[in-house]
């Protein structure tokens, strides 16, 4: 039965009443269009559909929007603080790190997650905790630089 | 100082050579038959007669060569705006192979403005140009040149316009930061001035000269620099508008029905119980049923209900446990004998069969299409490789006139040359026919890993002899089944006998990253070390005695060179094995030397390192260069150690990431990349190259550590 859902989308109250069981990957992309977050797989086997969910990176796709009631949400649109992307951004940007750039999203969001969670963690502790996230271009020696490269961004920010 | 360049072709790029495998799923909803579709009710649709769609199964057929005629006149490749703004049209799409970055500092190179003043407007049938598919690596060496002219043309055509304007000699006009100056660099115009001027549109309407004197490398400013993709910052915000990201007013999303196996007939289905679901739209046109929902979970929901409800005829189909026999058997002719066996008396021979698996592209964004009819016209949006065939695909299945169909590729999710069909695109556009407004489809990963073509499977046989001095006197090699692109050996040896045969493949099968090349390259590269063996020869100074061809030599002593190959031969360790690989394809050469570590406890082994040396002719874009053979790199990876299609009785079986493991962040292992920079050699393409020697340089350091040959992919150790 259709209810209800209260919950914060990169800070904006949102209301959608629908069936609880859809996932939160498809309330994002066709209830809110906010369609910067991908599906890949819907099984959480590929993290293309990474989002914060209080803080935490999550796969929206295995997300049962009637979880995220009371809940705050973070997708990829709401990562830049106006024009100022965040730093992993910032990096991958200048490192050119991705080739079709469907997966990059995701990663940005897997990353940023792990820094909201330790600001002071080393560029080669992030890579291995993101073995979830597939690049199917290949282009992983490319987002690992721009991974140590966000890291030592945040880390100036930090100090 | 000016030269007529655009450089001669490989003879291997000769458009009529090159030859798409391309399985196309034709969908027929005939116009006649539309008569008797009787629309009921809010949008809802029920065919009450069973026409037919036509499956090719998995037959391999001409997919018309490079196909497209590119553009004729100047004003269809570049579009001067009076608002300053300048738009070069083409029919290339972005899969993230890098044509966008590459294709705008052509432009901006030949028409002298910076990169920003150029934005590429790629693969809207309504707007640009036929340029042919986006595959076989000839964005580079096809589409580059083309684009090239038409701004070099333009450039001339300010430059012309800027002298009768003055009253001035040609000649003495110099173009300098986007405008064009006399020779006192009092007076300029820009391409704004042009734009503005009456004579505008009769000087775009005139031919593209074939002469068009283009930049010199040596001048180049743009071209050869590391250009970022144009739209990357769009990617990192998640602004960009994916194929399955497109919207429409009143759009629904739509799912179709598939069949449970191969070669599977609906015989029934019950539609009432997703009729009585509300705002649900659903579909029968004989073996086509579909359904459209304004939102994915209820699409699902009542696809599910309707499912449970259909009765399929089956047939008996191979399964993967019986393939490489069945490919075999089927072999077209049978496979060809040997021509050189009365010779082989007392010469040392060799003779192997190599195996080669089915495997998929699995594109991170799998295959989406949004529909929308107006007035009998369509427009699709949809991830496609090759914007023009999709449109004749739509043009064919719903018997429209081309020009009332419009197909555009936004920037999609990944290709790998599995993403040369329409059948998604004609799918929606059925829903959206039912429906009456536009449906969005996008397919499942299952569905993606069932009914997407896959890199075809192949038996290769290989035999060859040794004459006394060690060199190959005689070699017979045969692909059956998975194509001719690199059946030809790269060396000299003294007879030769290469054919490629068709068989009756199981699965439907197109094209992938270099085509078969991978797999003849593989079952080549790995036969090489097993006649060195014989031979008593080191695999690189066996190959090196038998390479004439200069620019693959020199990719292969790079490669050994940087991997001190020569010096780690001869000192080996245990546990460690070290192989090596090269190859030519569509005018680019490659070479890797590879270092495995093996865990004999275990039982497994991991890649440490890959050393690869790649030369394409003159570097266009060395940073876009880098990742395509980074990618390339760990695509092969993937395919060399895990990636196999099983099946079962028509049923796929490997429908997840889970089951068909790709590699990931910890497969990745340290990369040396080499590239060779040829200004003197035209540019040719690199997105597929660089992936045809890692396989067989894996395979080789294995039989390098353990002795044991691997003649089968994906890579196992023996038990």
């Amino acid at each position: 039965m259709d209810t209800p859902i209260n919950f914060t989308v990169n800070g904006k109250i949102r209301t959608v009443t629908t069936d609880p069981s859809r996932s939160l990957l498809e309330v994002l992309r066709e209830d809110l269009q906010l369609t910067g977050t991908k599906f890949g797989c819907g099984e959480g086997q590929c993290r293309a559909c990474t989002v914060l969910l209080n803080g935490e990176s999550v796969a929206s796709c295995l997300t049962a929007i009637g979880d995220v009631d009371q809940q705050a949400v973070v997708t990829i649109e709401g990562l830049a603080e106006g024009d100022k992307l965040h730093p992993v951004q910032a990096a991958f940007l200048a490192e050119g790190a991705f080739q079709c750039g469907y997966c990059t999203a995701g990663m940005i969001m897997g990353v940023a997650g792990i820094l909201k969670k330790n600001p002071h963690v080393s560029g080669a502790e992030i890579i291995s905790q993101l073995q979830k996230h597939l690049c199917r271009c290949g282009s992983y020696a490319k987002y690992e630089k721009g991974i140590h490269r966000a890291v030592a961004q945040n880390g100036k920010a930090h100090a | 100082m000016k030269t007529n360049s655009p450089d001669s072709l490989p003879a291997d790029l000769a458009a009529d050579n090159y030859d798409e495998v391309v399985a196309r799923v034709d969908y027929d909803f005939g116009v006649s038959r539309r008569s008797f579709v009787k629309v009921l009710g809010a949008g809802l649709l029920i065919a009450v007669t069973l026409p037919a769609i036509s499956q090719e199964e998995g037959g391999r057929r001409r997919g018309g060569g490079f196909g497209g005629g590119g553009a004729r006149m100047l004003g269809a490749r570049i579009h001067l705006g009076q608002d300053g703004t300048i738009t070069v049209l083409t029919g290339k799409v972005e899969g993230g192979q890098g044509a966008r970055a590459e294709l705008s500092q052509a432009a901006a190179e030949e028409l002298g403005v910076p990169l920003a003043a150029v934005q590429m407007l790629m693969a809207d049938t309504g707007t640009v140009p036929d340029d042919g598919g986006t595959f076989g690596s000839m964005t580079t060496p096809r589409t580059v040149p083309a684009v090239r002219q038409g701004a070099a043309a333009a450039r001339n055509l300010l430059a012309e316009f800027a002298a009768q304007q003055w009253k001035v000699e040609r000649q003495t006009v110099v173009m300098r930061d986007g405008k064009v100056f006399d020779a006192t660099g009092k007076q300029s115009l820009t391409y704004t001035d042009l734009a503005k001027s009456e004579e505008v549109a009769k000087l775009l309407a005139q031919a593209i000269p074939a002469d068009v004197e283009l930049t010199p490398v040596k001048e180049w400013k743009l071209l050869g620099t590391p250009v970022l993709r144009p739209n990357a910052r769009d990617i990192v915000t998640g602004a960009h508008k994916y194929p399955s990201d497109i919207a429409r007013p009143g759009m629904l999303y739509g799912k179709i029905l598939r069949a449970p196996s191969f070669g599977a007939k609906l015989i029934s289905i019950e539609l009432a119980p997703a009729k009585a679901l509300n705002n649900v739209v659903v579909v029968q046109d004989d073996q086509f049923v579909g359904v459209a929902a304004p939102n994915s979970a209820l699409a699902e929901a009542a696809l599910d209900k309707i499912s449970e409800t259909a009765k399929w005829a089956t047939l008996p189909q191979p399964s993967s446990a019986e393939l490489f026999d069945y490919l075999e058997k089927n072999a077209d002719g049978g496979a060809p004998v040997n021509p050189f066996a009365r010779e082989l008396t007392g010469a040392k021979t060799v003779r192997q069969t190599y195996h080669v698996p089915y495997i998929q592209h699995a594109p991170l964004e799998p295959r989406a299409a949004v529909a929308e009819w107006t007035d009998g016209k369509l427009t699709v949006w949809t991830g496609s490789q090759n914007p023009f065939a999709v449109r004749g695909e739509l043009v064919r299945a719903f018997h429209l006139a081309p020009e009332n169909v419009r197909v555009v590729i936004p920037d999609f999710g990944g290709g790998f040359g599995g993403k040369h069909t329409g059948e998604c695109a004609v799918e929606a556009a059925r829903l959206a026919q039912a429906a009456g407004k536009p449906v969005s489809l996008r397919w499942s990963r299952a569905e993606e890993f069932t009914w997407a073509y896959f890199r075809p499977a192949a038996v290769i046989q290989a035999e060859a002899s040794l004459d006394a001095a060690g060199r190959i006197a005689t070699w017979h090699f045969i692909n059956i089944n998975s194509g001719a692109q690199g059946v030809e050996t790269p060396y000299a040896v003294g007879k030769k006998n290469c054919h490629s045969v068709a068989s009756k493949p199981p699965l439907r099968h197109g094209s992938y990253r270099a085509l078969a090349s991978t797999a003849n390259n593989f079952a080549r590269e790995v036969f090489m070390d097993e006649v060195a063996a014989v031979a008593g020869a080191d695999p690189l100074a066996f190959r090196l005695a038998h390479l004439e061809n200069d620019r693959l030599r020199a990719v292969l002593e790079k490669a050994a060179h940087e991997f001190d190959w020569t010096t780690r031969i001869k000192d080996k360790q245990a546990d460690t094995g070290i192989g090596l690989a090269c190859g030519m394809e569509k005018g680019s050469f490659v070479a890797a030397c590879v270092e495995i570590q093996i865990d004999r406890k275990e039982n497994k082994f991991k890649v440490s390192r890959v050393c690869q040396a790649f030369e394409c002719g003159k570097i266009l874009n060395p940073a876009n260069l880098l990742s395509q053979v980074q990618g390339a790199i760990v695509m092969g990876l993937g395919a060399a150690l895990r990636e196999e299609v099983k099946f079962e009785n028509g049923r796929i079986t490997t429908t997840s990431f889970r089951k068909y493991p790709v590699p990931r962040f910890d497969d990745v292992p340290e990369l040396d990349i080499h590239l060779l920079d040829r200004p003197d050699q035209p540019s040719a393409g690199a997105g597929e190259t660089p992936i045809i020697v890692i396989a067989p340089a894996i395979a080789n350091a294995v039989f390098h550590a353990t002795g044991k040959s691997i003649r089968a992919l994906p890579v196992r150790l023996a038990a």
